[in-house]
C-alpha cells in the first residue's frame, strides 16, 4: 500500500492547480488521472479565455494546459496517468486500477477534481451514429484533428454550444443552425455574434423533434416550441445534416464523492448534485476536498482558482503553512473567484455557491 | 429573475445573437460619429457584463478602461485612441474592430479579427458580411496582420464603401 500526504484525483485545471499549489508549499502529492495525458479539457479549448490577468485572460486554454504541465514537471509531483480511481473510503483509502492491477493508496488528505460529464438529450433516433456530445465533437476536431461530420446541427446555445459551433466552422464543417429551447441565447453574446456573422442562424424557442437515417444520421427535424416548451404543430423543419451535436449542459461527476458518504446538495444551476463544501473547499467529510466542476459546473478559470485554494487548505491542514498565511492567500483567491462570478451571467451560480456553503454550516450543527 | 437580468435578456443581443446598432450606441465602448470622421479608431462591440478585461491592458495609450470590477463594460476614451489595432486580437470575444473613415474619398478601412484558414491575400476581392451573416457589399483586402504577438488571431483589413463601414464585420470568399 502506498501512503501519501495528498492524493489528487483528476488532472484537469482544478486538480493540476491543487497539486501544483500543495507541492509548492512542500506537501507530498500524488496526482491521479484516468487519461493518457494530464490537462483535462484544457487542451481542446483553443479559444482565448475571459477573465483578468490572474485568470490567464487572453491566453488560449491549450497554452494554459501547456504551462500547467510544465509547472507539474518542475515540482516534485508524482503523476499517475492511465490510472483509474474506482473507489474511495471515508478514511481516505483510494483504490486505483493501474497497469492492470488494483492498488491501494492511503492518503492523509484527498482532493477530488473529477470534473463533469455532458448531459444527453433524448429524442427518437438519438442513438444513431452521428448524434454526439458537443464536447466530444470538440475533442475530435481540436485534439484528434478529425471532423465528426460535414454538416452539423447544434442543440443548445450555452457557451459550449456557441464555442464548439465556432470551432467546427474553423475546422471546416458547415453548421446549419444552433437551436435553443429557451426564448433567449444562453451563452455570451460575443460568442453568439462570432457565429452569427459567419452565417450560422441561432433559432430560439426551437427544439429537436427527431433524427432521421437508416444506419447513421441523415437529417434532423426541428420544431418551434411555445412558452411552456410544448411543440407547436405545423412548425417542423427538416435539415439535411450528418451530425447532431448536443450541448445541453453538464453534470458534476460525483461518483467517488458519493462513496465517502459526504453530503450533497441539489443545485441545477451548478450541475445537479454537488458535494456541499465550505469556503476552504472542504466537503462535509474531514480531509476530503472538492474543486472544479465537481464542486459546481463553471468555467475552467474558476476551476483553477478552486484547485489553488484546495492546495492551500491542505498545506494549512498539514502544517506546511501558517493559518494566517493561508487566510491571506484564501482572501486573494476569493476575490478572484468573485470577479469571475460577477455580472448577470454569474448571478445564479454565485447564489447557488452561497447556498452550498450555507449547507456546510448547517450540516455541522 | 432580477430586474437587471430581465433588462439584459430583453436585449436584441440575446434574441438574435448580435447587438443592434442602438444597443451598440448605448454602450460606453462604442465610438462617436465625430471621432469616426477623424480617422482610424477602435470600435468596441461589447454590450454584456461578462468578466473580462484584456482590452484594457492591450491598449498602449490607456484609451480603454474597464476598472477593478471586470464585469464593467469597456469605456473608450476615443480621443486617446490612435487606431493602432492592438486591442483587436487581445479581445477574447473577438468583438473589437477598427474603422478608418479617412481611408479614401469613397471607401472606409475596416479591421476584422479573422481566425479562419486560408487567410485572404491582399488585393483579393471578398464579400463584405454584416453582423447577421448577410452579404451586403463587395470588399477588397488591403492587408493582413498576423504577427506572433497576435497569438493566432489575424486581423484582416478590408476596404468597403463608406456607407457600410458600421455594418460590415466579417468576410467571405466571393
Amino acid at each position: 500500500m502506498l501512503i501519501v500526504e495528498l492524493a489528487v484525483v483528476g488532472a484537469g485545471p482544478a486538480g493540476l492547480y491543487a497539486a501544483i499549489q500543495a507541492a509548492k508549499e512542500g506537501v507530498e502529492v500524488l496526482l491521479i488521472d484516468e487519461n493518457l495525458t494530464a490537462g483535462g479539457q484544457l487542451f481542446k479549448q483553443i479559444h482565448k479565455f475571459f477573465g483578468s490577468e490572474t485568470h490567464f485572460a487572453g491566453v488560449r486554454g491549450i497554452d494554459i494546459g501547456r504551462r500547467l504541465l510544465e509547472e507539474i514537471r518542475n515540482r516534485e509531483v508524482k503523476v499517475w496517468l492511465d490510472s483509474m480511481c474506482i473507489g474511495l473510503s471515508s478514511d481516505r483509502e483510494l483504490e486505483v486500477v493501474r497497469n492492470g492491477f488494483c492498488q491501494t493508496v492511503k492518503a492523509e488528505r484527498v482532493v477530488l477534481a473529477t470534473g463533469a460529464a455532458e448531459l444527453p438529450v433524448v429524442f427518437p433516433n438519438w442513438t444513431l451514429p452521428g448524434v454526439i456530445g458537443a464536447g466530444a465533437a470538440q475533442t475530435m476536431i481540436n485534439i484528434h484533428r478529425v471532423l465528426p461530420g460535414t454538416t452539423v446541427l447544434m442543440v443548445g446555445s450555452g457557451n459550449v454550444g456557441l464555442i464548439v459551433s465556432y470551432q467546427l466552422l474553423q475546422a471546416g464543417a458547415e453548421v446549419l443552425a444552433v437551436i435553443e429551447t429557451a426564448e433567449h441565447v444562453g451563452g455570451y453574446g460575443v460568442h453568439a455574434a462570432k457565429i452569427r456573422r459567419a452565417g450560422v442562424p441561432i433559432l430560439t424557442s426551437t427544439s429537436i423533434k427527431c433524427a432521421q437515417g437508416e444506419t447513421e444520421v441523415e437529417a434532423a427535424t426541428i420544431v418551434k416550441v411555445d412558452h411552456n416548451w410544448n411543440p407547436v404543430p405545423g412548425t417542423e423543419r427538416t435539415l439535411a445534416v450528418d451530425t447532431i451535436c448536443i450541448a445541453a449542459g453538464l453534470r458534476s461527476l460525483g461518483e467517488l464523492a458519493w462513496m465517502t458518504n459526504c453530503e450533497f446538495s441539489y443545485l441545477p444551476q451548478l450541475g445537479g448534485y454537488v458535494p456541499i463544501h465550505n469556503e476552504w473547499m472542504e466537503s462535509t467529510l474531514k480531509g476530503v476536498y472538492v474543486a472544479g466542476d465537481l464542486a459546481g459546473v463553471e468555467e475552467a478559470s474558476t476551476a483553477m482558482e478552486e484547485g489553488r485554494l484546495c492546495g492551500i487548505s491542505v498545506a494549512k491542514d498539514l502544517g506546511y503553512i501558517s493559518e494566517n498565511a493561508a487566510i491571506e492567500q484564501k482572501q486573494s483567491i476569493t476575490r478572484s473567484l468573485e470577479a469571475l462570478q460577477g455580472g448577470t451571467f454569474g448571478e445564479e451560480r454565485r447564489e447557488a455557491k452561497r447556498r452550498l456553503m450555507e449547507g456546510w454550516k448547517e450540516s455541522k450543527i | 429573475m432580477t430586474e437587471k437580468e430581465h433588462c439584459t435578456k430583453k436585449m436584441m443581443m440575446n434574441v438574435v445573437g448580435y447587438p443592434s446598432l442602438q444597443e451598440l450606441e448605448q454602450s460606453p465602448g462604442f465610438v462617436s460619429n465625430d471621432r469616426l470622421k477623424k480617422g482610424a479608431v477602435a470600435v468596441i462591440e461589447c454590450v454584456q457584463d461578462i468578466p473580462c478585461d484584456p482590452c484594457e491592458k492591450a491598449c498602449p495609450q490607456g484609451a480603454i478602461k474597464v476598472g477593478r470590477t471586470i464585469t464593467n463594460l469597456p469605456v473608450l476614451e476615443e480621443e486617446k485612441c490612435t487606431g493602432c489595432g492592438l486591442c483587436i486580437p487581445a479581445c477574447p470575444g473577438l468583438c473589437i474592430f477598427l474603422v478608418d473613415m479617412t481611408f479614401s474619398p469613397t471607401e472606409a478601412l475596416i479591421g476584422i479579427p479573422y481566425e479562419f484558414v486560408p487567410l485572404p491575400t491582399p488585393g483579393s476581392r471578398v464579400e463584405g458580411i454584416d453582423r447577421s451573416g448577410k452579404c451586403i457589399c463587395q470588399a477588397s483586402v488591403i492587408k493582413v496582420r498576423n504577427p506572433s504577438s497576435y497569438d493566432r488571431t489575424p486581423v484582416v483589413y478590408i476596404a468597403v464603401p463608406k456607407k457600410h463601414a458600421q455594418e460590415v464585420r466579417f468576410i467571405m470568399k466571393e
